[in-house]
């Protein structure tokens, strides 16, 4: 080993910052640089060096090049939460900034760029101005990045002071890395811009074409996705462009491939002759086949964009299919990948191979990619038709080795290849029935009493199987059922004799009077009435020929497939999503007209008032992830007031709106207003109201912010004191920056067991919120049970019995709510279930209802309740049972608040 | 948008953050914690190594005891990302004298916050060379195992070398003697079915390339490649020599490699970085000579007994020898009691992989050593499900052979004060993933 570094970390833990103070103040050179190593190692470790800021920063002063850069990233780290004192760094930086020594001159500009705190900001403008033009290529380079990370602070900036004009000098600079780092921070500034800043014409383009040989590896990647934005005049122009590229296809950098085959395959759109089409193609493949022999997450990243390309270009690897069978060491998540391209690559000529590797495949171990090799035979079946056969048969051997879920898998498969040839293979059935007893999913159990409904004229005993599956028709899950029910019908359509009319009143019966599924009682009703009004008429609807399908699974829409391949090697291209899907940080609106700016607040406004006056026990729907939201919003009153919105305020908006707007988070819930946890008289102005939620299986911390104060309010963070359960935030709080009069709402994900405090069960949960211009604030919150309840916690009634029984009677615990009336059981119910308290039975004793209900909090905690009500009459009597007794209390404050509701 | 990183963090197995460092602003200094949580503590570890958790994309890779994990907001260039990662470990093994792992990280943390600063900004990977940045960023301790001369101050003309258009070579090197070493290494990838017919086969080879070269040399490379000595011949008008040549499917060059030429005049032609770097990997999937072939033949005598019978013949010179060569066959689970000879070699059961594992120190060619096994299994109450068989493995280094048959033809140095250079070149053949299934 080299390094002894690790010496740092072993400090006394008693009174360690006095003592690194007193060392960072000594007289001698190595103890300061010995102290500073033991502070960054501190810091390292996560240990809150911050309060030695100003004994740090004197030692920025120094010759000793490796100690400036340990104070240096010292600064970047700490610098944020000590803005004032970060202004004594400034000498230092302004004079390194001319230091004769070019590496330190380009210290200084890189550092000062990471410092993102606004009063240093306006000092590092003369700095930057002066090293965009100095003699030395290295500082140049520097110089070029910190243009852009000056862009993300502060635009506004970047454009008054004509750093755009000298970074775009910089493209023709004679050194190039130069070259290729000025292209990375203009094709970024770019991105968040709405104004064209960086045009790429086709003398640019030339000259960067050109600069692409002498690049390093990384500056041709720069250059590369930066070009691959340009759009040719003509297929003459893009064979030239094409032309120059290709040589980088034979580049040991991956990156440098996937870009270059982005930027060809984007040309090719262009070119018209096949001939050429063709020769590129040949050219791509083996370098793309090369990429297989990478590190396994390289691989990952190149068969997911393989899988993109061979979508547009199938030809490219049409002869390569050998290339991705798998290896038996790949890790899985290559295979799946490999598995994927084999089915896009599978034709007539290759199927017999493919098909002996699937099966091959069928007999490993990992579960997941068994199912998966046997789905792609019964895809392939569905994409060949000449193969299809063969793909049975190797399906049928399959279901001979008797794994159960190979067995389920192959039963799955077989429905859809029934699908797509209809009436050609029945003959399999009899083969398909003798796993009968083995199926125990829900899809395969659907698909086989699809398959024994659609072909029941032709299988003797139809009824008979139908009707094994009937007695447990209650118990089955909602997919199953809905299958059974119109196999049942399909059966009395097609043999109308005494047995399946039997067999359909029991099903009607199930499927209407005894079920609580809304779907399956809406379907069996249509059947019913139906078959009772003309059973002709109903033959025609249940047995109406069904169209062909074809194997459109994992295939991309063409407007999509061609926003992913120009954006080969990125995230998008692996996640196989546009950019903006996952995005958080979205351009900057382009269009500032007045229409894009009003709407937004006064649409607010206004779809908040009738939300809260609608009920707010009612769940929101679940598929409100897509709406985006405006998170930081005027206030409507200061929107409106000066009518002509002067441009600038207008730019303002547009930007605090589009730049926050996580897409990917769910909306806030726009339900009833959060309770104010911080009044505005305590927080200085800052009022803060905050609810936790439940939302899709997860929990939220619902936060609405508001600055009532005097001055911009940034920096907000969150931190949650030990409680119960542990909630602590899953991620950081996404906060605007707010302008005095403006809120902020947004929905914090939580998780849970991170702080767990000991001691009994308390629903306290206390917060703290901070900002960078006031003190930290604390308030104290309320854990709701029913937040934690999650969505498994329905209980058959069998186990319900069993549970209520196993548990000794000192596990229950009474309480009364004698001011509570359920006026409507129906809507309490729904309500209940939608917190995820699901009921299981009701009963009548005497006059009184009494209802059971079950629950399940994490860590799998059941709760069995008890409700018991006078009708009409006011007062519910409640019993709970659990084996964690002492969480009683914080249950029945939730059930409190949920029968109140 | 070529960023690829927002920051970078270096976990260890338990998850502590040995050393991180944040480029952009765009990701909350906690979103390792989410990592940690959602990937870390669940069985997703492994599954996929692109992961998205709420609006923060990790990208991550497992080398050594040591997680390197990406955290990025935007569209980020993954390929760029990933690359990055596997140069930046080459670069840190080459200051720390080759190790990386959790130790490695402790003990240099100083110069790897130090060298992080230097190699990637605002997110852009930088110059990552070992050879130039050793030039100005050097520490205590630093081992280089190549370099000439220890260099105490910052070489006064660094910054232009890291950005100069040679930017892996620095100036004004000198050796006493000229030599270039050439090793080329070739591992050859095998996938056979039970009945003997190759599924898959190709060979991925590299050159590796050891400079002590004086000054800043061009060199020219040429191989017995099919379109190299067309091109050749065609270009001096001349036929071409016969002799065996072989066809490359593809190729892909270290940065130093002129492109554009190569692209035009298919020659190989650098200036080499100092010291030791991988010059060119190319593919083959013709014509591949095979050294082993595997006959296996495993018999399931009833229940409880297997008889497994396996002959490895090679295939190259008689005169040449393979070394290390492990064969792995897979046997059952159940497996209770095993007997075996073996007419080479040693071989013993290892239960933890459920594998007879047969070694053979030195392997002559043209010979055939069989093993024949005899498998003694539990009988298990429960109806005997198929056994899933894995292929059986192997592995072996054959030197002095090329499954491709490739050959350098020449090596020519050029460098204006003309001194004489002496080569070496040595070849050597590994197995990939060699796999024959039973």
């Amino acid at each position: 080993m080299s390094g002894h570094d690790s010496k740092y970390f072993s400090t006394t833990k008693k009174g360690e910052i006095p003592e690194l103070k007193e060392e960072l103040n000594s007289q001698y050179k190595d103890k300061r640089k010995d102290a500073v190593k033991k502070v960054i190692a501190a810091m390292t470790v996560g240990k809150d060096v911050s309060s030695l800021f100003t004994d740090v920063v004197n030692c920025m002063q120094t010759e000793n090049l490796e100690l400036k850069k340990l104070v240096y990233l010292y600064l970047i780290n700490y610098a944020k939460s000590q803005p004032d004192l970060a202004i004594l760094a400034v000498n230092t930086f302004v004079k390194d900034s001319q230091d004769p020594n070019p590496l330190i001159r380009a210290l200084a500009v890189r550092t000062m760029g990471c410092i993102r705190v606004d009063k240093i900001t306006e000092y590092l403008c003369d700095p930057l101005q002066r090293c965009l033009k100095d003699d030395d290529p290295y500082v140049r380079k520097t110089a070029a990045i910190c243009v852009a990370k000056l862009y993300d602070i502060n635009a506004e900036l970047v454009e008054d002071r004509g750093f755009l004009e000298s970074l775009k000098d910089l493209i023709s600079d004679n050194n190039p890395m130069v070259v290729a780092n000025a292209v990375a921070a203009l094709a970024e500034i770019q991105e968040n811009s709405s104004r064209p800043i960086f045009e790429i014409t086709s003398h640019t383009l030339s000259k960067l074409l050109t600069a692409l040989n002498e690049c390093t590896e990384w500056g041709q990647v720069f250059i590369l996705d930066a070009l691959s934005r340009y759009k040719a005049a003509d297929a003459r122009e893009a064979e030239n462009i094409v032309e120059r590229v290709t040589p980088r296809l034979q580049h040991a950098n991956c990156a440098v491939v996937l870009s270059a085959v982005k930027m060809i395959l984007q040309q090719m759109e262009l070119i018209t002759s096949p001939d050429v089409v063709r020769n590129l193609c040949k050219k791509m493949a083996p370098p793309l086949v090369t990429l297989l022999s990478a590190e396994p997450e390289i691989q990952y990243v190149a068969l997911r964009n393989i899988n993109l390309i061979v979508q547009r270009r199938p030809t490219i690897l049409a002869h390569e299919i050998k290339v991705f069978f798998c290896k038996y060491n790949d890790p899985i998540y290559v295979k799946m990948e490999k598995l994927e391209i084999m089915i896009k690559l599978a034709s007539d000529r290759n199927i017999d191979q493919v098909l002996l590797e699937f099966k091959e495949y069928a007999t490993e171990v990992d579960v997941d990619f068994v199912r998966k090799a046997v789905r792609a035979i019964g895809r392939c079946a569905i994409k060949l038709e000449r193969a299809a056969e063969r793909c049975i048969s190797v399906l049928l051997e399959l279901i001979k080795i008797k794994v159960n879920y190979v067995v389920q898998e192959a039963i799955i498969v077989i429905k859809d290849i029934f699908r797509r040839y209809p009436n050609t293979y029945e003959s399999i059935i009899a083969t398909l029935c003798e796993s009968l007893d083995t199926l125990d999913e829900p899809e395969a159990k659907a698909s086989m009493i699809w398959i024994i409904g659609e072909y029941a004229e032709r299988i003797d005993n139809a009824d008979e199987l139908l009707e094994s599956f009937l007695e447990s028709f209650p118990e089955e899950p909602a997919q199953v059922q809905l299958q059974l029910l119109t196999a049942t019908v399909k059966l009395f359509l097609k043999k109308p004799t005494e047995g399946p009319q039997q067999m359909i009143q029991v099903v009607l019966n199930n499927a209407t009077v005894e079920t609580d599924n809304p779907d399956l009682r809406d379907r069996a009703y249509i059947y019913w009435r139906l078959l009772s009004t003309d059973p002709e008429a109903a033959k025609d609807v249940v047995l109406a020929e069904k169209p062909v399908i074809s194997d459109d699974s994992n295939l991309l829409e063409p407007s999509v497939l061609d926003e992913l391949l120009a954006n080969i090697a990125t995230l998008s291209s692996v996640y196989h999503k546009p950019p903006e899907s996952f995005v958080t940080r979205v351009k900057a609106t382009t269009q500032k007209t007045e229409d894009d700016d009003y709407p937004d607040g006064s649409e607010t406004g206004y779809s908040d008032a009738p939300a809260t006056a609608a009920d707010g026990g009612v769940s929101p729907p679940a598929s409100s992830s897509n709406v985006p939201y405006a998170a930081a919003r005027q206030p409507a009153a200061v929107l409106v007031a000066p009518a002509p919105v002067p441009d600038l305020l207008g730019d303002l908006i547009g930007l605090d709106n589009n730049a926050v707007v996580p897409s990917d988070e769910p909306a806030p819930p726009s339900g009833p207003p959060l309770p104010v946890l911080l009044p505005a008289s305590t927080g200085q102005g800052l009022q803060i109201s905050a609810q936790l939620t439940r939302r899709d299986g997860q929990i939220f911390y619902s936060i609405l912010i508001e600055n009532n104060s005097q001055i911009p309010l940034d920096g907000f963070m969150i931190q949650f004191n030990k409680n119960t359960f542990g909630l602590a935030s899953a991620g950081p709080l996404q906060v605007p920056p707010l302008q005095p009069g403006a809120s902020a709402r947004t929905l914090l994900p939580m998780v849970l067991f991170q702080n767990v405090s000991a001691g009994p069960p308390s629903s306290v949960l206390q917060v703290a919120v901070k900002n960078n211009q006031q003190p930290v604030w604390y308030f104290n919150d309320k854990i709701l049970l029913h937040v934690l309840f999650t969505e498994d916690g329905r209980m058959e009634r069998g186990s319900f019995l069993e549970t209520w029984r196993s548990l000794p009677d000192t596990n229950e615990v009474l309480k009364d709510f004698p001011g509570i009336l359920l006026s409507n059981i129906e809507a309490t119910l729904d309500r209940l279930a939608a917190s995820n308290m699901f009921f299981i039975a009701k009963r009548k004793n005497a006059n009184h209802d009494v209802f059971y209900f079950s629950a399940k909090i994490p860590l799998g905690i059941p709760f069995l309740i008890e409700l018991t009500t006078l009708s009409g009459n006011p007062g519910v009597k409640s019993a709970i049972k659990t084996p964690n007794p002492d969480m009683a209390p914080l249950f029945f404050e939730a059930l409190e608040t949920l029968l109140k509701a | 948008m070529p960023v690829a990183a927002s920051a970078i963090y270096f976990l260890n197995l338990r998850g502590d953050v040995l050393i991180n460092r944040l480029y952009r602003d765009d990701v909350g200094g906690n979103m390792v914690d989410a990592f940690r949580m959602h990937i870390m503590q669940t069985k997703e570890l492994g599954t996929c190594p692109v992961r998205q958790i709420g609006g923060c994309s990790f990208i991550y890779m497992r080398i050594s005891n040591v997680y390197i994990v990406i955290v990025v907001s935007s569209n980020a260039n993954v390929a760029c990302a990933f690359k990055f990662v596997v140069e930046a470990v080459q670069l840190f093994k080459s200051y720390f004298g080759g190790a990386f792992d959790e130790d490695a990280i402790r003990n240099n943390f100083v110069l790897i916050y130090e060298l992080l600063d230097e190699i990637m900004d605002f997110g852009y990977p930088q110059n990552l060379s070992p050879e130039i940045l050793k030039l100005y960023i050097t520490q205590e301790g630093v081992r280089s195992p190549f370099s000439s001369k220890p260099t105490d101050k910052p070489v006064p003309n660094a910054t232009l070398q890291v950005t100069g258009a040679v930017g892996w070579r620095r100036e004004g090197l000198v050796y006493k003697k000229n030599e270039v070493f050439l090793d080329i290494v070739e591992s050859v990838n095998l996938l056979m079915s039970s009945k003997g017919s190759v599924l898959r086969c190709d060979v991925t080879g590299k050159i590796l390339m050891k400079c002590f070269l004086s000054g800043m040399p061009d060199l020219k490379l040429g191989l017995n490649d099919k379109i190299g000595l067309e091109k050749e011949s065609q270009l001096k008008s001349r036929p071409a020599k016969s002799g065996k040549t072989i066809e490359l499917d593809d190729v892909t060059f270290h940065q130093c490699v002129n492109l554009t030429r190569f692209n035009s005049e298919k020659t190989v032609s650098f200036v080499p970085p100092d010291g030791e770097f991988e010059l060119m990997k190319y593919r083959i999937t013709e014509g591949v000579n095979l050294p082993f072939r595997v006959l296996p033949t495993i018999k399931e005598l009833g229940r409880t007994r297997m008889e497994v019978n396996v002959k490895v013949k090679s295939v190259f010179g008689a005169k040449m020898f393979a070394l290390g060569v492990v064969i792995k066959i897979p046997v059952s689970k159940q497996t209770a009691k095993t007997s075996f000879q073996v007419t080479s070699g040693r071989a013993k059961y290892n239960a933890a992989i459920d594998c007879l594992v047969w070694k053979i120190r030195k392997f002559p060619g043209q010979t055939e050593p069989t093993l024949s096994a005899e498998i003694e299994l539990i009988s298990t109450m429960t109806e005997k499900k198929s056994w899933t068989r894995p292929p059986i493995q192997m592995e072996f280094q054959v030197p002095m052979f090329t499954a491709s048959g490739l050959r350098v033809r020449f090596l020519k140095v050029w460098e204006k004060s003309g001194y004489n250079t002496v080569e070496w070149v040595r070849y050597i053949t590994k197995a990939g993933s060699y796999e024959v299934r039973c």
